[in-house]
């Protein structure tokens, strides 16, 4: 994540500005190696590690909350330039700034479970 | 082994992220790292409040020795495989954060007008970065997955929900850069 940049906010920006093919490559190379890695799984039945059964687990259907959310998602993301994996990176890397966003992103993970109820999903 | 200095490209950064993906499969677990936040709550004490953080967090620590595994990688891949972290985005980019006020586009890793600890002084900076991590947090919960949750584990098990966040997620980002960082830019 540090290596790649992909934890950086300047690479976020320039992908959202799509100046870049960087951000898109480094998504699409995962996603393209992961759908054919998890449909083999699932086509040729393979075991886990332990020898169990592997199920994928599907997500409930619903079109607001996946917009909604992902819209809500969006806008935190460019404005501070990491997702939940690469914050954790940036503590790492020695950026005390960072912990002001972890704090508030928990706090904001609290708030939805407070508010989960009344929102429409 | 000089490559290992220099920023690794998208080519090896994407398999890696695929394979991390397998792995987690493999052993019966899956991809997501917002979870975490929840899980973080929970050890907090955040289920004697609400509900959806009662669950017995111990099931989860997996997925914490992930995030943990990450703090170490960043520390890592900052101090010992990093000469200079400036990071080369497009001149495009650079000239028009510039003008934006981001003097430290393309010399640092993040903006120092942003993260730099001396920026802290800064109340406005300060809430920039609070807003923006509620939003994240409460965003990525909401909408059920991240991007490593929905980008990657869901489109690659070819979720339907997942491209809708997926290109939420744009809307919101989209919506932010070039609407929003004017008026607070």
């Amino acid at each position: 994540m540090f290596k790649s940049e992909a934890a950086s906010w300047f690479r976020i920006y320039e992908m959202f500005k799509f100046e870049s093919f960087h951000m898109y490559g480094i998504i699409s190379s995962a996603l393209g190696i992961s759908i054919i890695l998890t449909q083999s799984i699932k086509k040729l039945k393979i075991k886990s590690f332990y020898g169990e059964k592997l199920t994928f687990n599907s997500k409930t259907k619903s079109f607001s909350r996946y917009m909604i959310g992902g819209i809500i998602f969006g806008l935190g993301w460019a404005l501070v330039g990491v997702c939940p994996g690469p914050m954790f990176t940036l503590v790492g890397a020695g950026y005390i700034s960072i912990f002001i966003v972890i704090i508030a992103s928990l706090l904001g993970t609290f708030l939805y479970g407070l508010l989960k109820e009344s929102l429409p999903h | 082994m000089n490559w290992i200095y220099e920023p690794w490209p998208w080519y090896l950064a994407g398999p890696m992220i695929a394979f991390i993906m397998f792995l987690l499969i493999m052993v019966g677990k899956n991809f997501g790292m917002s979870s975490n936040l929840r899980t973080m709550c929970t050890v907090c004490g955040a289920g004697n409040k609400v509900d959806f953080f009662k669950f017995d967090w111990k099931s989860q620590k997996w997925n914490l020795v992930v995030a943990f595994g990450t703090v170490i990688g960043g520390y890592i891949g900052s101090q010992f495989l990093s000469i200079d972290t400036a990071v080369a985005i497009n001149p495009v980019t650079i000239s028009d954060l510039k003008l934006l006020g981001f003097k430290s586009a393309g010399t640092a890793y993040l903006p120092r007008e942003l993260f730099d600890t001396r920026a802290l002084f800064s109340f406005k900076n300060v809430l920039i970065l609070a807003i923006g991590g509620l939003l994240v947090g409460f965003g990525a919960r909401y909408a059920g997955g991240c991007t490593s949750g929905h980008a990657i584990s869901g489109l690659s098990n070819l979720q339907f929900p997942s491209l809708i966040a997926v290109i939420g997620f744009f809307i919101g980002g989209l919506t932010m850069i070039n609407f929003i960082f004017p008026l607070i830019f």
